[in-house]
């Protein structure tokens, strides 16, 4: 019976998803517009360099992050692993270690912390929310244990230099290569593979990728192995971007990247999503924040707008819903 | 059909499993105190008791208001950020009225808090968006808030009412104010949740959401209802702070969260629901303070706190499931028979 | 005899499908009043107006003369209306006593909850079911016929007037079936109303005394059981005769390409054997909860299994590998279709390319090209309905779901089609279809493994018949041999009544 008593809304929310796509992207570039027609600095080209610096962790972790919600799942510890990933690095640094070493060494540490919430997650069947909360302290604690809360510096300018620097004499930073370049990639993987499909498909109803030779617990391992990865890269550029290892780098972090996730209009109970969407919606998070910050904002204040975008996120698609059926 | 005897065990397998949950706290907890203990016998000396006491009074109050919201399958995230503008809020009017009775701070504290909760409830219950986000998302904004309210300043200890200030250290036939609110805070929540119907219909919900409903179970008005509790505890928890530390700025109880929800899910509150209690939760702010204490009197890098927390957090999880798939299995095996 | 509870004129629509329209009828107490009709048909949402869920968009519910206006779940229950449901909806974590009693627990000083007394309540009304369930033990573990006797103790303890059973037997055995109804007529017998949904006749004749017939959301007739039978009320549920319904195609079985040896899983099934044939159905008959799913789960590997080996032409099959068994030419149409077989909320292309997205990527990329066009062949082939391939596969009628399944599996090509209760809740016409395309899949040398609750249709398409009783393999019959007598009584055993 329920199969058509709930045709209209099933039907009406397949064609939000695409709205919300369309209407993400266009809200972000009127907030671009707007930003650089109101506030003076925004529109210039060292802005945009700064604006990509600052967009740089939270658009890396929100790609395996996207993956991650699409199967129904959650990764609340991707900046402590971003911590500990840095502190690591300082570690090392401090230890006399080539930089040549940390940073694949760095990336490996990612993989383990992603694999360990992997294995709570998918072996023993604990509720992400949970395990990820858990390891979000147990990461930041043991970023703290290894490094204190001092901070290491000095990291090779070649470098450093590589991460603020820009391509050429262009405004173009160089790290938007590292942007584009995984962005594609997740992308591709998301949306024209067999792993994006099966993806989708663990995360709309598990049970019947189970019945169709899916293995939803294989491949959430190993989203949550790529997230930590990304997490731990995503570590290594902060540290190089600001030459400074420390434990709490990129604390909090994890909000703003759910925030730019949901808002780029993936669900939050799994199943539907789109890249283009989240990109969107870590652009029109990131330029917010830098304009408003431009605008002489605190940091702390600007938290009101990450809560707030991340709360309408999902409240405005539902509420639209329902102003559409009556 | 004939008719059957029942002998009712006398204490069901359900309470057995809890109590045994409550018990594992205990005996981690006297065997901490007994490993620190023999390592600095000062460990329990009365002032260090007592500073124990103190801070897991606040700890416990957000605890008891957390379990709850998981109580009911829900969570909430932003009680740290309420505890500071609660604690905010009652320091600046104190600052303003050095004359405001105790009692009074406390219930405005628990009025500011409870606003939030409500806000928080109705987003998760109306707005149908679910728990995690919508207090993720209030976290922030309630932070936020405070400090565009506070900017860069602070209260310091002597402009509040020395009044306010001996409450935070005043005891009452021995016990520390503080401690006494929180076991008033604790008891009464356990009895309501143990022995009331309204506590049950918490439980029922947070069990089966899709059957409450259909038990006819208000769940609309219980969810803003368990919200508003654990919003109005957090504001209670920020005038305890304030009375505690002296010392108030926007940035009071950042983090807290991550210790809240880790007492509870160590005091055996179930994530997703329907079981644990409220004295579990309590017990594991106790744990949690403690081992604060005993990693500075070992002499241990206070770093390890947060590490230790996260740990504990997936041990209990871990620990749960396993017990709950044995239990669940002796369950199976006890089934009913035709008389 | 004055009616207890009257339904007159209900209608109710849920966005422009008319779910129920204009529906009356009267239940009296005393008397246990099936409701039938097929799948789609209405009857849960007039459960769900009887519960207070649902609340009729015209018509009224009268309960003793007076006009009853439910505007949720609590005032059914005020009235005095018990729902049972399909599957029970008890809470896991709460004790057996505290489930009957939630809402309207029994209060002591102080109002607070007199436990002993709830307890000693559901003790009192276990007793008088005849049940042994400890009232303090939690809900989470029961059966699903423990935790329906649960629901009717919860009846009882509300005296409930007006029992609305949906589909009580669906999952349950025959001995627990036995237990339900002697439940039942004892509630009926202390003159409550009683609402009967269910499929089997057998169940409806031994229970019912009036029988009312629901077809696409309208009342077709309401009749005293004894001036009916179960002829009249199949052609009146469906519109017409259920002949000319399964086309059999004869085949000469080739070599055996599924083999079977000693499977077990304890304790849900043990020593399975059997081979299937190349061109050959064979029917996997036996009551529901007797195990069929769960062998042929195990034999695709879905479900694990403690031992015994599947052979598919000879190639032994690991265990717990679905990947294997379909690169090996298994595909297995599962019995839960919303939760198995589909993924509802993916487009139709998506579901039907699901299995083989690795087969049609080109050096592994997926363009959407290749799973469309492959998707709109298949759907073709099977004369599926659907507005665009890129809706969500939910939209679909349940017919045309099921089709989607077949389409999905029967694109893999394969050498072995186990099918899970092929037809359940799909219409007549599709039924047809479906069973003229296993004839003649199998004419083209596939082996069939059906697994089938509805007795017609395992007798109409199968080459051989095996049936299951509690977990293991007690009859094989030969298409000769196989009646609805010889599967009935091997499957319900040497103490069956019915």
């Amino acid at each position: 019976m329920s199969a058509e008593l709930t045709e209209p809304t099933r039907v009406g929310r397949l064609n939000n998803l695409a709205n919300w796509n369309v209407a993400i992207i266009a809200i972000t570039v009127l907030v671009l517009i707007i930003a650089a027609a109101s506030v003076d600095s925004f529109g210039t080209g060292q802005n945009f360099g700064f604006l990509v610096l600052d967009l740089l962790p939270i658009a890396l972790v929100a790609l395996p992050m996207t993956m991650v919600i699409v199967t129904g799942e959650i990764d609340l510890s991707v900046a402590s692993t971003l911590g500990l990933s840095s502190a690591f690095m300082g570690y090392l640094w401090n230890a006399n270690q080539p930089i040549e070493t940390i940073i694949p060494l760095c990336l490996l540490l990612g993989a383990v912390l992603g694999a360990v919430n992997g294995f709570f997650v998918t072996v023993l069947g604990l509720p992400s929310l949970a395990v990820t909360i858990g390891t979000l302290a147990l990461y930041r604690g043991l970023a703290f244990v290894v490094l204190g809360d001092g901070a290491v510096a000095d990291f090779p300018s070649v470098y450093t230099d590589w991460v603020t620097g820009t391509i050429g004499s262009t405004p173009i930073p160089n790290v938007l290569i590292v942007i584009v370049v995984l962005a594609a990639i997740f992308g591709v993987i998301l949306h024209a593979t067999p792993i994006g499909r099966a993806v989708f498909a663990v995360g709309a109803g598990e049970q019947a990728a189970r019945f169709a030779g899916i293995r939803p617990g294989r491949l959430k391992f190993w989203l949550y192995v790529a997230s930590g990865v990304i997490s731990g890269l995503a570590g290594v550029l902060w540290t190089l971007r600001y030459s400074s290892a420390r434990a709490d780098n990129g604390a909090g972090l994890e909000l703003a990247v759910v925030a730019a996730v949901l808002l780029g209009g993936v669900s939050i109970f799994g199943g539907k999503g789109a890249l283009p969407g989240v990109i969107a919606g870590v652009v029109l998070l990131g330029s917010l924040q830098n304009a408003l910050r431009l605008s002489d904002v605190s940091n702390e204040a600007l938290n009101v707008v990450t809560g707030v975008l991340l709360i309408a996120s999902v409240l405005g698609p539902n509420l639209a819903n329902r102003l559409r059926r009556t | 059909m004939t008719a059957v005897e029942l002998t009712a065990p006398k204490r069901s397998s359900l309470d057995f499993v809890l109590r045994a949950r409550e018990l594992g706290i205990i005996i981690a907890l006297a065997l901490l105190v007994a490993v620190t203990v023999i390592s600095n016998p000062r460990f329990l000396s009365g002032q260090s008791v007592r500073d124990i006491l103190l801070n897991t009074a606040i700890l416990a109050v957000l605890a008891v208001g957390q379990a709850v919201v998981v109580i009911t399958r829900n969570i909430d995230l932003s009680v740290g950020s309420v505890l500071g503008l609660s604690a905010f809020t009652v320091g600046t009017l104190l600052q303003n009225n050095p004359g405001l009775p105790v009692v009074l701070a406390l219930l405005i504290g628990a009025a500011v808090g409870g606003v939030c909760g409500v806000l928080n409830g109705v987003l998760v219950r109306y707005g149908k968006v679910p728990a995690l986000v919508v207090t993720l998302g209030t976290l922030y904004v309630v932070r936020g808030v405070t400090y565009f309210w506070a900017g860069g300043s602070q209260i310091n200890a002597d402009e509040l009412p020395p009044g306010f200030l001996s409450f935070g250290n005043a005891s009452l036939l021995g016990v520390p104010m503080l401690v006494l609110i929180a076991l008033v805070a604790l008891v009464v929540t356990a009895v309501v949740l143990r022995n009331y119907r309204v506590g049950r219909e918490l439980y029922a919900m947070g069990s089966s959401p899709q059957a409450a409903q259909l038990a006819g179970i208000p769940t609309g008005r219980r969810t803003v209802g368990a919200f508003l509790v654990s919003g109005a505890l957090a504001g209670v928890a920020g005038v305890l702070f304030a009375a505690r530390f002296g010392t108030i700025d926007a940035a009071a109880g950042t983090g807290m969260e991550l210790n809240v929800v880790a007492a509870v899910v160590v005091g055996g509150v179930a994530v997703f629901g329907g079981s644990g209690t409220v004295w579990g939760a309590a017990l594991g702010a106790l744990l949690l303070t403690t081992i604060g204490s005993a990693l500075a009197v070992l002499e241990i890098n206070q770093f390890w706190q947060q590490a230790i927390v996260g740990g504990l957090i997936l041990l209990a999880i871990g620990a749960d499931r396993l017990v709950a798939v044995r239990v669940a299995a002796g369950l199976k095996k006890r089934g009913s028979h035709v008389g | 005899m004055a009616a207890q509870l009257r339904v007159r004129g209900v209608s109710k629509s849920f966005g422009a499908v008319a779910a129920v329209r204009d529906v009356s009828f009267d239940l009296h107490p005393g008397e246990a009043h099936a409701l039938v009709g097929e799948n789609g048909a209405g009857k849960s949402t007039i459960v769900k107006m009887l519960a207070g869920v649902h609340r009729p968009d015209a018509g009224t519910l009268e309960l003793d003369g007076t006009a009853l206006a439910l505007t949720g779940p609590a005032d059914a229950k005020a009235a005095g209306i018990a729902v049972i449901y399909q599957e029970p909806t008890l809470f896991p974590d709460l004790s057996v006593a505290e489930n009957i009693a939630m809402g309207r627990q029994p209060l002591g000083r102080f109002n607070t909850i007199d436990r002993a007394a709830m307890v000693a309540q559901a003790t009192r009304l276990f007793t008088r079911l005849g049940v042994a369930i400890d009232p303090n033990r939690p809900a989470r573990g029961l059966s699903i016929a423990d935790q329906q006797l649960v629901e009717i103790a919860k009846a009882l303890s509300v005296d409930a007037r007006v029992v609305v059973m949906d589909e009580p037997t669906a999952a349950l055995t025959g001995v627990e079936v036995e237990r339900l109804f002697a439940v039942a007529r004892s509630l009926r017998d202390d003159g409550a109303a009683l609402l009967f949904i269910s499929h089997r006749f057998e169940e409806i004749t031994a229970l019912c005394q009036r029988v009312t017939i629901m077809r696409d959301g309208k009342h077709v007739s309401t009749d005293l059981l004894e001036d009916t039978s179960v002829d009249e009320m199949v052609r009146r549920m469906v519109g017409r005769d259920l002949d000319a319904l399964f086309p059999k195609q004869d085949v000469t079985p080739g070599a055996t390409v599924l083999k079977v040896e000693g499977l077990t899983r304890d304790p849900v099934f043990k020593d399975i054997s059997f081979e299937v044939r190349a061109g050959e159905i064979v029917a996997l008959a036996g009551l529901v909860g007797s195990g069929r799913s769960e062998v042929v789960q195990s034999i695709f590997g879905v479900d694990p299994r403690d031992g015994g080996t599947v052979q598919v032409a000879g190639k032994t099959l690991k265990p717990k590998n679905p990947k294997q068994a379909m690169a090996a030419g298994v595909a297995l149409v599962p019995e839960d279709r919303r939760q198995q077989g589909l993924v509802m909320e993916l487009s139709i292309e998506r579901n039907v390319t699901l299995p083989r997205s690795r087969s049609l990527s080109q050096l592994g990329f997926l363009t959407g090209s290749s799973e469309r066009r492959s998707a709109k062949e298949w759907t073709e082939r099977l004369k599926t309905k659907y507005g665009r391939l890129s809706d969500e596969v939910g939209t679909l009628s349940g017919g045309n779901q099921q089709k989607v399944v077949l389409a999905k599996w029967l694109a893999t090509g394969p050498r072995v089609l186990i099918v899970d209760e092929p037809t359940r809740g799909i219409d007549v016409g599709t039924k047809a279809e479906v069973h003229r395309l296993m004839s003649s899949l199998a004419a083209e040398g596939v082996a069939v493994l059906m697994v089938s609750s509805e007795l017609p249709e395992v007798l109409g398409m199968a080459d051989r018949v095996l049936v299951m009783r509690e977990g293991r393999l007690v009859a094989e019959l030969s298409r000769a041999e196989a009646t609805e007598e010889s599967v009935m009584f091997a499957a319900m055993g040497q103490e069956a009544t019915v």
